[in-house]
């Protein structure tokens, strides 16, 4: 749009044709007040705070709702200006109480800053203040009404960003005041969005009140461990008697992809990193107990027992199972490990989308991945299977925004009337299982007309929540099918986003019909925060980090050598530990015997070792159990279901517990393993680590911040997750990224242009989480947050039974 | 939930005259308590699942508007002036004269479900102060004698 020219404050500014005021301030640093304007949501004007006096108008202006016009006269500091803000607070003052010694929000209060910044010293209302008791709305939300300042962020963001609707205002006037859906609760998502965008202390969260003050934290920025979209939530943590505690988490470093959100597992289901069955010290089977004992004699015992068996049975007689919560350099590590340390390929972990199918199909091709802030962007999106508003929530609000924000088209594919429906411009239900035959009737094959457009809604109960699209029948279906594929095929830019009912080579047709289409990309989602992380790192009996197959001649079979015939997977090992084959197996912060129903049996015979934070169904019956720390506890990177990979910050410790990159070391170390082989450390790079420093202090951080940034800093020990990084950006295919922006906090997407071949899997080795979003794999359940919030929604029966 | 068949009638002809359902609202909620007598929980639901709103949403309208109300009131309600003019003019004192004859006070109902006794801001009379609204028909320039009159023969109409 065109620029217009206005002054304000006597500076010159020039802001495009449509900009609002308060905006156009913003970008030439002069700071308009306000409680009631954010950016993205509607527009309120009800704070009254960002008044500002513009010429030939008569009275003061809300900055937030005038859009610049050309040639305008704006003061934003006369006298004038300055006793309105006053005024303003002195009425928001008015019946706030003074309870700030105890509130949340003391310290990082909207309120109380700008009564500091413009605020009377003194206010004229005598009259005692009228008190209303807090109120629970939900085990998360708590409202302390004579607090709130009636600004409604909370109401649009709820409503227009969560599409949840689930806060409102009751009454008029002074007795106005923020009401919840239920009566005297709320049914909802419990995002906790409206306690992180509240200015002043009015909601407060559940698992933070009264837990401590917000300047005794420190806040470290970090990668949710949960789904696999890569939201990063800022973790508050405080030192306690046993290392340091996450007390909190929101939303405080905005600077992740994930922007303003967070969903309920994001800020509050961290606490399941102090919750008290948590395993402090290693645990020996002795007598048949699992009994505490010394990390050495674990580490001895662990690394005896792998030599034995990969010495006199082999290395075929040992399984490994990665994890799809541990950080990029710990999957690589793992999976370098089993190759060269154990010599096996049976390595294996919890797959929840065909990733090396994706990779076979976009080889070669250009660049054709989109990013998790490219969903935002699209001009159109069409959405196969999954609910991501259940499974992947910032995706879901990625898609909800940018319809929203910039009128993008969604066409959703479902076999269930999934909420993100009310967004779509067009929504097509499919019998569950037939979303397979969509991309060769999108790629033109009426053939597959039969199968995707028979009734799918038969025997369904009715949506309730919201009007359903038309269901059609027959002819009718057919020809909305067809018109469908030709709104399609007009779209430029189009983002593909798939769930795991498209699998093999249905994924490698949705690809060939996809990337023929100018500007196409697309997005495989999978369900654990590192899910895609240990594909890419090979954690597959057949695949290699980067999908390199295992039989062939990449640089890992250069660098590393590898055993020369795949592996073992799950299934297989489990065969093999029935049969007595599998003499050891090594599980790295998994639970297959919990999650994916495999016979806790399978393994008696096999020497079992366990890294993990919870004595799990897996765990119970290992011989060894190594207390691990989770991904809050320790650095590295991380890659979601996108490819974008992120920095993942140390956050908490929990003394007794170790990195599973350090116990991974540990044990090679044990077995009589040069670890200068499986860590690259300590490789002849030479740095002035202070020995310079002059009188200007300072000098030697900024070296090192230099050195980091490129990944020359020297890796001084085995247990430096960056020395591995620097392998990964070397080895794998993709990771080639810029290391400053990734050290800088921001996302660094990977392409899949130049990967290894990948290879065909069996469609039943995808076993999808089915998680909501209350539940998170095994870690949800020992998240007190997560359980009280289920148990909240769950309905309870009346107290008398009908006769 | 049924409407009449009045109801109906309007109801349809009127929602096409907005841009959106949702402008619909008041004059629907209006009409349905004219019906009903009050917005009942069941009258809320259905309004929102027509104009696809929330019944949230319907509640903060409600709660906006003073001349809404989701509890029943009695067959005539009562609503007395007691803004600046009618003030002047012995509103108030008409006020306290209605509570003292019907034996309720403000937004009480008497126990027959006759009358609703309201306060209410101006209702643009002020011309002939003090007036005094019963559901839709207008009393002006009122007095205590007058007002009892008034009452007694709502009473008759009411327990005819």
């Amino acid at each position: 749009m065109a620029d217009v020219n206005l002054t304000v404050d006597g500076k010159k500014v020039t802001a495009p044709a449509g900009t609002l005021l308060i905006e156009a301030c913003k970008s030439v640093g002069i700071e308009v007040p306000s409680f009631c304007y954010y950016p993205n949501l509607s527009l309120q004007g009800a704070c009254r705070m960002c008044l500002v006096k513009i010429e030939k108008m008569p009275k003061l202006q809300t900055a937030c709702t005038t859009v610049v016009s050309e040639g305008m006269i704006v003061t934003s500091n006369s006298d004038e200006v300055k006793q309105a803000r006053k005024s303003m607070i002195e009425m928001l003052l008015g019946n706030h109480p003074l309870d700030c010694p105890v509130c949340d929000a003391g310290g990082e209060c909207e309120l109380q800053d700008m009564t500091f910044s413009y605020g009377a010293a003194e206010s004229k209302f005598m009259e005692a203040k009228n008190h209303k008791d807090e109120q629970q709305w939900s085990p998360v939300v708590f409202f302390d009404r004579p607090r709130c300042i009636l600004c409604y962020r909370c109401v649009r963001v709820c409503g227009e960003g969560m599409d949840v609707w689930a806060l409102g205002v009751q009454n008029r006037g002074v007795s106005s005041l923020i009401a919840p859906n239920k009566e005297d609760h709320l049914e909802c998502e419990e995002c906790g969005m409206c306690i992180d965008i509240c200015p002043v202390g009015a909601l407060t969260s559940g698992a933070y009140r009264y837990k401590t003050r917000p300047w005794e934290m420190t806040h470290v920025g970090t990668v949710c461990t949960h789904c696999g979209d890569g939201c990063k939530t800022t973790l508050g943590v405080r030192r306690s008697d046993t290392g340091m505690e996450i007390v909190r988490g929101d939303n405080r470093d905005k600077s992740g992809t994930n922007g303003d959100f967070l969903c309920i597992k994001g800020r509050y289901a961290f606490d399941f990193a102090n919750h008290k069955e948590r395993v402090t010290q290693p645990l020996i089977r002795k007598n048949g107990k699992l009994t505490p004992s010394s990390w050495e004699e674990a580490f001895e015992l662990v690394g005896k027992k792998f030599a034995q068996v990969r010495d006199k049975d082999g290395g075929s007689a040992i399984g490994v199972i990665g994890s799809t919560r541990t950080t990029n350099e710990e999957a690589y590590l793992l999976s370098k490990f089993a190759r060269v340390v154990l010599k096996t390929n049976n390595v294996d972990h919890h797959r929840t989308a065909d990733f090396p199918t994706l990779a076979a199909s976009l080889r070669g091709k250009p660049d054709l991945t989109a990013s998790m802030a490219d969903v935002f962007n699209a001009s159109a999106m069409l959405l196969i299977g999954n609910d991501p508003t259940e499974q992947h929530p910032l995706l879901a609000w990625q898609i909800r925004n940018n319809v929203r924000l910039h009128r993008a088209r969604l066409y959703v594919v479902n076999s269930a009337p999934i909420k993100l429906r009310r967004q779509a411009t067009s929504f097509m239900q499919i019998a569950a299982g037939a979303e397979r035959k969509l991309a060769s009737f999108l790629a033109g094959d009426d053939g597959a007309l039969g199968a995707i457009a028979s009734d799918a809604r038969a025997g369904q109960p009715p949506a309730q929540d919201g009007p359903m699209g038309p269901s059609p029948h027959g002819s009718a279906a057919r020809e909305q099918w067809i018109a469908l594929r030709e709104k399609l095929r007009g779209e430029q830019n189009l983002v593909i986003i798939f769930g795991s009912e498209i699998r093999g080579n249905d994924i490698a047709s949705l690809v060939k019909w996809g990337s023929a289409m100018p500007g196409a990309r697309f997005i495989c989602l999978s369900d654990y925060a590192n899910s895609r992380g240990a594909a890419d790192m090979g954690l597959y009996p057949d695949l290699l980090p980067g999908y390199h197959p295992v039989p062939g001649a990449s640089e890992f079979h250069r660098e590393w050598g590898v055993p020369e015939t795949a592996g073992l997977d799950l299934a297989g090992m489990v065969e093999a530990g029935k049969s007595g084959k599998l003499k050891a197996l090594y599980v790295v912060g998994s639970n297959p015997v919990g999650r994916l129903n495999i016979d806790p049996f399978a393994f008696s015979n096999s020497f079992v070792v366990v890294q993990d934070m919870f004595l799990t169904e897996t765990a119970v019956m290992a011989d060894v159990v190594l207390p691990a720390a989770n991904a809050y506890e320790k650095g590295g990177t991380m890659t979601n279901t996108c490819g974008d990979v992120q920095l993942v910050k140390k956050a908490g410790e929990v003394s007794g517990t170790k990195s599973d990159f350090e116990m991974m070391v540990r044990i090679a170390d044990a077995m009589g393993f040069e670890v200068r082989k499986l860590v690259p450390f300590g490789g002849g790079t030479r740095a002035d680590m202070g020995q310079s420093r002059g009188a200007q202090s300072g000098e030697a951080d900024r070296h090192a911040v230099w050195l980091e940034m490129q990944g020359l800093e020297p890796k001084l020990s085995p247990l430096d997750p960056m020395a591995i990084l620097d392998e990964i950006q070397r080895l794998v295919p993709g990771y080639d990224i810029s290391r400053a922006n990734l050290l800088a906090g921001n996302s660094e997407h990977t392409s899949m242009t130049k990967t290894g071949p990948g290879a065909a899997h069996k469609a039943e080795s995808i076993q999808p989480a089915h998680d909501t979003l209350f539940t998170s794999g095994t870690l949800g359940r020992y998240s007190h947050t997560l359980k009280s919030v289920i148990e909240s929604h769950e309905v309870k029966p009346a107290e008398v039974a009908a006769d | 939930m049924k409407f009449s068949e009045e109801f109906e009638t309007r109801f349809a002809e009127m929602v096409p005259h907005y841009p959106t359902k949702r402008s619909a609202l008041v004059p629907t909620l209006l009409y349905a308590q004219d019906e009903i007598g009050f917005l009942s929980d069941e009258v809320i639901a259905e309004i929102a699942s027509r104009l696809d709103l929330t019944e949230l949403e319907v509640r903060n309208v409600i709660s906006y508007y003073s001349m809404l109300t989701t509890k029943p009131r009695g067959k005539f309600n009562v609503q007395v002036c007691t803004n600046i003019s009618c003030m002047v003019r012995g509103g108030e004192e008409l006020l306290q004269h209605c509570a003292k004859k019907l034996g309720i006070g403000h937004k009480q109902t008497t126990p027959d479900g006759l009358f609703t006794l309201e306060e209410v801001e101006c209702i643009g009379a002020c011309s002939w102060a003090p007036a005094a609204q019963v559901n839709y028909d207008f009393h002006e320039n009122l007095t205590a004698e007058k007002m009892d009159r008034i009452l007694d023969e709502y009473r008759k109409t009411g327990t005819q």
